[in-house]
């Protein structure tokens, strides 16, 4: 692939490496997903407490961003999950912060960025998937499987429409977990490409530059909407285990 | 370049499998283009209805990166 000069590894960014040296990555062994997840939740935790803490009236830049992402995720609960959805707001505002904390701080040039990894993404998905699942049928009982049988559509139907539904089913966590890590990946991978092109231009590397400061702003929007996709989905599959009959 | 058959063939089913991220681009723009002319026809309940408008994009786009998905394993897993 190094053909005429231009060296570029867009992929060489997602490697998972030990901080303090070696190649061997261990269950235990410290690396830059650890630091950059750490980091995260601390950003998180950031913006919260810091931002709640003088509880003013008059909030400051800090309170008002806090609030904002506050009342802006109770509000998505209660209008797709519905109003008994509002127990499980924190569950979802966790899962908010961290993903939009993980994907701005992965734009910090040379950060690493956690969710542009699948496995990352899939344990996400996965917890919401199990939890929502098992929630259905705690909740509902065997009553949770009208989920996939469709009163509404003619009797000959309904059972294809129930092995659709059902596979459908299933496949959520797939397309919940590889939407967040594909589209932050290959973001991510533009933006290398780009940067190899300024440095293989030399002279000219101002219009590489420019193009990877629009696709920087066109990322920074991908970060937040990503963050809002995958939370508002959670509350759709939370809201079907809530409400399970069509 | 003296790379082998197989490289060749992965090399070009990624670049086949990009055509698949012109059928998202038609999904994304067929749902934000209809949500758009909504509403332009009335603006008053455009409002409630972004989330519906991300969660079409978001479906789109899907499968859009499900076609990336398949070019970057073809370039880097097979």
């Amino acid at each position: 692939m190094a053909e005429g000069g231009i060296d570029i590894r867009p992929v060489d960014q997602f490697i998972v490496k030990p901080l303090f040296g070696g190649d061997v990555v261990n269950w235990y062994t410290p690396t830059n997903v650890t630091l950059w997840m750490a980091l995260t939740v601390l950003a998180a935790t950031a913006l919260m407490v810091y931002g709640a803490r003088g509880r003013a009236v008059i909030p400051s830049r800090a309170q008002s961003m806090a609030e904002l992402s506050y009342s802006f995720i109770y509000k998505m609960v209660e209008d797709v999950a519905g109003r008994d959805a509002i127990r499980f707001f924190p569950y979802i505002m966790t899962i908010f912060l961290f993903v939009l904390f993980a994907n701005l701080l992965g734009l910090i040039p040379f950060a690493f960025t956690t969710t542009s990894h699948i496995a990352v993404t899939a344990v996400l998905a996965l917890t919401v998937f199990i939890s929502v699942t098992a929630l259905g049928f705690v909740l509902h009982g065997a009553k949770f499987l009208k989920l996939f049988w469709v009163d509404s559509a003619p009797l000959p139907l309904r059972p294809i429409l129930a092995v659709i539904e059902l596979l459908s089913y299933f496949v959520r966590p797939v397309s919940h977990s590889i939407r967040l890590a594909g589209a932050l990946m290959a973001g991510h991978a533009v933006a290398k490409v780009f940067a190899g092109f300024a440095a293989a231009l030399g002279a000219a590397f101002f219009i590489p530059v420019l193009a990877v400061t629009a696709l920087y702003a066109l990322e920074l929007l991908v970060a937040v909407i990503q963050a809002y996709v995958f939370t508002i989905l959670s509350c759709i599959y939370l809201k079907d285990a809530l409400h399970p009959a069509h | 370049m003296e790379g082998d058959l197989a490289a060749m063939g992965a090399y070009i089913g990624a670049g086949l499998a990009c055509i698949g991220i012109g059928g998202a681009g038609i999904g994304v723009g067929n749902v934000a283009g209809n949500y758009l002319a909504g509403a332009l026809r009335n603006p008053s309940a455009a409002p409630g209805q972004t989330a519906f408008l991300f969660i079409g994009i978001a479906f789109a786009e899907a499968l859009g990166i499900f076609a990336f998905l398949v070019a970057l394993l073809l370039m880097f897993a097979v």
